[in-house]
């Protein structure tokens, strides 16, 4: 029995109210006529336009992008060979390095991947750019990959596993038969992840970029070190539509199918004969 | 043995892009700074040679780290880092842990809604989300221009580029990786465990600390954790909305690399870093080792 | 659903000295690490037999069915299937198919993928494919729910979708792994039967592991009681109830009663002294010999002892004792009865009266009694 006091009711929509304030203000500001963002002059969309004109962002958004695709695809597959060497495998030789390697990006001060990466670049004589960027981002995201995967492997049923080798599968077979197909979601989640993590860097990308390379978040950021500015606004409220539609979406049709399932499930039962 | 095919080919990219880079960062903290490029010597030629490597070892030495620990700004920065990171840990966890509360208290068809509402802001992008309190703190911020309005304030406040500004930086921008910790470990919390205190004795706050606190602990280490190391070497955030008066080391780091182009000192910066950052990873690593092992 | 009769007593391989046995463990022990889950074990066992793994929980009968299976591989010994030894084969090409416990269905492929999975992994052409499915959907009976997706049936049926799909590449050796485990008591007794029929028809050896006697009682050819890696005896159920090997045995299967006392032998005729103040339970051992003063256990099934209030005088062994307790079971009941010397013996007989007109009470004074022959006489 859960009783929603005052103090709960409070703490929750001043918290929500405190996450969810700026992002809003940012939103109504890139509306706001007015070259200077914070004194309202009337409502306008012009620069959203200014935005669709300026080449550099257009350009930094494309270069973004492109990493962000191939980044997060690298990045899923050895995210999920790590998830599955790592839950499957039991002890190997070098294994506590191995979890000890996947785990530490997660926690590591961007700083310092970024500077070890390009101290490597430099190092072996590579030119910095898209490949670098891809390289750099591949590296610590394939860490966020290989957690959300390992964790819907853990609650895997290897019984079905040996059920497909039973009935004929190899080893690799079975995987791609039987295991990949159900654990799909969650790989599918982590090469979202991936994207995000990816289209979202600053740090290292700015380490590992080249100067025909630059991405959006480097862009950005030059931008607004010298002050606000509303076509950063408007930028910003396109992204974060982007992502509240993409939340939203999916939080819905996930609970859809979740209620189908459940009510097949039922219907099953009392159908049995 | 196809197994271990397998298994080499995450296990070689990380080991190349992971380890050998921190290798690379250690050697060149024990380098010097030169004017070429590379600006670090020696480097390391392979074409002379057996003399040409112990002519590498020979050019290492710990002259950076002497620098560091005689030069008054580094030890500040580390300082002020760490005082800044346990700060705003403990600011994060003071509004995360009611906010995670209230959600394992609401009703249940409310949880999924306010799970994609926690969930939403850490999908947005970091760096925008930062950007959004320069228009608010700034001098003609909205802050300002409420309290102005208001009449609570004559002359507006200075809060960008003051370390106030960082501290609220830090607990927006990682709030969501304190609530959903504690919020996940409040959820598995069994009710009646709270009821059986009342029953013997407990009043309601009294049952709160002598109960829920307690059990929720992992939750708020674990959350604790994701804040703190991340935030020690914090540059984004001290960087917009800190100023020149507020003192981390990522920031440091970053200055020494791309604007004094002072490599061994960025690298011997990174590998102090990394030292003071090892006991808060491993103890980290340790923590949710003894949860996945308890959960069975 | 109709029960059928068997006529097994027709059926036994194991005694036919021309016919070689489809498995064949010689000497096999698996350990891990310091644990020894099958301890030296040999067995055979016979095409078309429907063959019993019994045993409480640890005992090894899965450990067993998964070295079958291709899952475990034995530390020492060897296993041969048809005559070849199947340690270097995987499970893959083995000609061995497992119905698994938690029935492990595809959730993602519908009932006829499922059922379809092993044909497609033999590459076997569409139309072949095709006929065998719907054969294997006609012999469970599930043709109805070809499309639908696990989730979508109900228990039962899932549990006729695993077998199904086991059945489908007509392996030489079926294994069900408690196959029955989770489905309610009444659907249990059906099914078992059904499982005796497709076992026929199919004429396919089936190896079962499951720990509840009844069900093994009921469809096995077979049975082996197994306990700490070790088989304690192998028999057909008849057997293995009226003449177990040894206490373990007795115990495991059904009810019964064990007196332990000292041997006194003459000829097959054994004297048991086994309470100061009674006189000796006259027991029968053709097989096995008891030196005097041997310790000796006498099982007895409850439903051979009879209860009366007079004494007996058709039998030698005749017990007085007081009626400690009774479990009325509706068809049955069985009486505790306490003996001066602190022993208690189970008595069983059919509720033929009804409730009220009941001979005996708790406290009543009555005579156990049991013929010569009823009883078996065991070492350990």
């Amino acid at each position: 029995m859960r009783r929603l006091s005052w103090f709960n009711t409070t703490s929750l929509t001043l918290g929500f109210a405190f996450l969810y304030l700026p992002m809003i203000i940012l939103v109504i500001y890139s509306f706001n006529a007015s070259k200077l963002v914070t004194v309202w002059a009337g409502f306008s969309t012009k620069w959203y336009g200014t935005l669709f004109q300026n080449e550099a962002f257009l350009d930094a958004a494309w270069v973004t992008i492109r990493v962000a695709v191939m980044a997060s695809t690298l990045a899923t597959i050895l995210g999920t060979i790590a998830a599955y060497v790592l839950v499957r495998s039991g002890r190997f030789w070098g294994r506590t390095l191995f979890s000890g390697m996947i785990y530490a990006p997660l926690v590591m001060p961007e700083v310092i991947t970024g500077l070890s990466l390009l101290l490597l670049f430099i190092g072996i004589g590579l030119d910095r750019g898209i490949l670098t960027i891809v390289l750099a981002h591949t590296t610590f995201a394939m860490c966020y990959v290989s957690v959300v995967v390992s964790s819907r492997l853990v609650s895997f049923d290897q019984s079905l596993e040996e059920a497909a080798q039973d009935l004929g599968c190899t080893r690799l077979e079975s995987f791609f038969f039987v295991t990949l197909p159900i654990i799909l979601p969650a790989v599918l989640s982590g090469w979202l992840l991936a994207f995000t993590l990816s289209l979202d860097d600053l740090v290292i990308a700015s380490f590992a970029s080249g100067p025909s390379s630059t991405t959006l978040p480097i862009k950005i950021f030059s931008a607004v070190r010298l002050g606000v500015s509303p076509e950063i606004n408007a930028l910003s409220t396109i992204m974060i539509a982007i992502v509240t539609i993409g939340v939203i979406v999916a939080s819905i049709s996930t609970k859809r199918a979740a209620v189908r399932q459940q009510r097949e499930e039922k219907m099953a039962e009392r159908s049995a004969e | 043995m196809r197994r271990y095919f397998l298994i080499s080919i995450p296990y070689l990219w990380l080991v190349g892009l992971f380890l050998v880079p921190f290798a690379i960062v250690i050697k060149i903290s024990l380098s010097d700074t030169v004017l070429s490029i590379p600006p670090y010597a020696p480097t390391l030629d392979f074409s002379n040679g057996w003399a040409g490597i112990v002519k590498f070892f020979d050019g290492l030495d710990f002259e950076t780290f002497e620098f560091l620990a005689s030069d008054d700004l580094y030890w500040k920065a580390y300082l002020s880092s760490l005082k800044i990171a346990f700060i705003a840990t403990a600011m994060t966890l003071a509004v995360g842990y009611p906010v995670a509360y209230g959600m394992t208290r609401a009703a249940p068809e409310w949880r999924p809604t306010l799970m994609m509402l926690v969930i939403l802001p850490f999908w947005t992008s970091f760096l925008i989300r930062v950007y959004a309190w320069m228009g608010i703190l700034g001098q003609e911020g909205l802050i300002n221009q409420l309290l102005l309005w208001l009449g609570f304030i004559s002359e507006p406040l200075t809060i960008l580029n003051t370390p106030t500004a960082v501290y609220i930086g830090i607990v927006y921008t990682y709030l969501p990786f304190m609530i959903l910790p504690i919020y996940s470990a409040l959820e598995k919390l069994d009710d009646t465990l709270l009821e059986a205190a009342e029953d013997l004795g407990c009043s309601r706050l009294g049952a709160f600390w002598l109960v829920t606190w307690p059990l929720s602990r992992n939750g708020i280490i674990a959350g604790s954790f994701l804040v703190f190391i991340p935030t020690l070497g914090e540059f984004v955030i001290p960087s917009l909305l800190g100023g020149s008066q507020t003192l981390m080391i990522g920031k440091v780091l970053w200055e020494e690399f791309f604007s004094n182009r002072d490599w061994p000192v960025a690298s011997a910066v990174a590998v102090i870093l990394l030292l003071i950052l090892i006991i808060p990873i491993v103890l980290f690593q340790r923590n949710e080792q003894k949860q996945r092992e308890a959960e069975g | 659903m109709a029960q059928v009769a068997v006529p097994k007593s027709v059926f036994a391989p194991w005694d036919d000295p021309s016919k070689a046995p489809l498995i064949q463990f010689k000497n096999v022990t698996k350990r891990f690490g310091d644990f020894v889950a099958i301890d030296n074990l040999t067995i055979d066992i016979y095409e078309r037999e429907f063959f019993a793994l019994l045993g409480p929980s640890g005992c090894g009968k899965t450990t067993m069915m998964r070295m079958l299976a291709g899952f475990e591989r034995p530390t020492e010994g060897q296993i041969l299937l048809g005559g070849q030894d199947i340690d270097a084969t995987p499970p893959n090409l083995r000609s061995v198919n497992m119905m698994f416990q938690s029935y492990a269905l595809f959730p993602h492929l519908s009932v006829w993928e499922n059922i379809a999975f092993g044909l497609r992994r033999q590459k076997l052409p569409k139309d072949q494919i095709d006929e065998r499915v719907n054969e294997m959907l006609r012999l469970t009976r599930l043709s109805k729910f070809a499309r639908r997706k696990p989730h979508q049936i109900s228990g039962g049926q899932r549990q006729r979708v695993a077998l199904a799909r086991s059945l489908a590449r007509a392996p030489k050796l079926l294994l069900l792994d408690e196959p029955l485990g989770a489905l309610d008591k009444k659907l249990r007794q059906e099914t078992q039967f059904e499982l005796m029929d497709i076992q026929e028809k199919t004429a396919t050896t089936f190896v079962i592991v499951t720990h509840d006697q009844e069900e093994a009682m009921t469809v096995a050819s077979r049975v082996a009681v197994m306990g700490e890696g070790l088989m304690a005896q192998v028999d057909t159920p008849e057997r293995i109830y009226e003449a177990p090997n040894s206490v373990y045995v007795a115990d495991f299967i059904g009810d019964v009663n064990i007196i332990e006392g000292r041997a006194t032998q003459t000829g097959d005729q054994v004297n048991i002294t086994w309470a100061e103040g009674q006189p000796d339970i006259i027991g029968n051992s053709p097989k096995t010999t008891f030196g005097n003063g041997d310790k000796i256990h006498f099982a007895i099934r409850p439903e051979k002892v009879s209860i009366s209030a007079e004494q007996p005088t058709d039998t030698p062994n005749a017990f007085q004792g007081t009626i400690l307790d009774i479990a009325y079971l509706g068809n049955i009941s069985t009486y505790y009865v306490k003996m001066p010397s602190g022993q208690t013996i189970k008595a069983q007989t059919a509720n033929t009266r009804r409730l009220s007109r009941r001979s005996f009470t708790w406290e009543d004074k009555v005579w156990v009694s049991f013929t010569t022959t009823a009883g078996v006489c065991l070492k350990d």
